[in-house]
């Protein structure tokens, strides 16, 4: 191992600053693009169900014979 | 003999491969990044000149190798989808220009939070840097002309052509430090000639290539799929993966 201590660990021979907002930006940022990715997904699928929903609502209204 | 490829050109065939294919990416993409981090911040010893601030190597560079390899996928992507006109390949390419995006910003940004202690300065106008931003502006560019059309179809083909013009910069990305006198450092691994680098802190780096590109290719594979159900959202498979997912989950 690299590190005596975790304080050494956090402090990266005194590169700590740098080191740690390289890494947590880039880990930020995939994550924002992989959460991006998932409720792309989700909200694709939920407008498919709610146009097939709206659909059926259209044909019930269209075979009621009790309209004017 | 290549019959057997003429299914994948449907799109639902597409989408049930990129599935099967997902969860190997994703496995792979966790083992090697767990692994290349724990040994490049904890094991790696640090660098004789640059001491611990080496360490950002192992998101900077797999990160900007990634950021170019997403676009030579890409490209290749819209020549075939230019010119034998097949659809999923221009969903490939709108598929994979976020995620070049993003890799991009990430080489440019741990590239100034590593230059600010070794150079002295966040950024410099030098020719890596400037043709690495002009990458970052192509793939913004792509991103913004593909949603810029409803129609879907003509949005592709304007994609592709521009992932094709863009291509004249990967040649002057890579050998922006051979041509011009840079600040940026030579480059540590080459396809020739030995990598200027100690085994010990050579490994971890492979291995978080292999992350990278793992991740690259797990999210192209994500967004791929997203991509096909848009374009296919009228289909009666779409439709019927809508209502199963409804019921799987019990909202809505």
């Amino acid at each position: 191992m690299a590190f005596n201590s975790l304080a050494d660990f956090f402090a990266m021979g005194g590169y700590g600053f740098y080191v740690w907002l390289s890494y947590g930006i880039s880990f930020l940022v995939l994550a924002v693009l992989i959460i991006n990715t998932l409720t792309k997904r989700k909200k694709i699928l939920k407008t498919v169900t709610q146009r097939i929903a709206r659909e059926e609502r259209i044909k019930k209204a269209k075979n009621r014979k009790d309209t004017l | 003999m290549w019959k057997w490829l003429h299914p994948y050109a449907k799109p639902e065939k597409s989408y049930q491969l990129a599935g099967k294919l997902l969860p190997w990416f994703v496995v792979l993409t966790v083992i090697t990044f767990i692994i290349g981090l724990l040994w490049g911040l904890l094991f790696a010893p640090a660098d004789y000149q640059q001491g611990d601030s080496f360490r950002i190597i192992y998101i900077h560079v797999p990160a900007a190798m990634m950021a170019m390899g997403a676009y030579s996928s890409m490209a290749i992507a819209a020549f075939v989808a230019l010119v034998w006109q097949i659809r999923l390949a221009e969903m490939t390419v709108a598929a994979t220009a976020p995620i070049g995006a993003v890799f991009t910003f990430i080489a440019l940004f741990t590239g100034a939070a590593w230059g600010k202690p070794m150079w002295g300065a966040w950024w410099v106008w030098d020719a890596r840097l400037t043709s690495e931003l002009i990458l970052l502006f192509v793939y913004l560019g792509i991103i913004a002309l593909y949603n810029a059309f409803s129609d879907k179809v003509l949005a592709g083909r304007a994609a592709s052509i521009l992932t094709l013009v863009g291509v004249i910069n990967l040649p002057v990305i890579h050998y922006s430090v051979v041509w011009w006198n840079t600040l940026h450092q030579g480059p540590t691994i080459s396809k020739f000639g030995k990598p200027s680098m100690a085994v010990e802190m050579l490994w971890p780096l492979l291995i978080m290539i292999a992350a990278f590109a793992t991740l690259l290719g797990a999210l192209i594979l994500m967004r791929f799929r997203n991509e096909i159900l848009t374009r296919e959202s009228h289909r009666p498979w779409v439709r019927q993966l809508a209502l199963n997912n409804v019921k799987i989950t019990g909202k809505n």
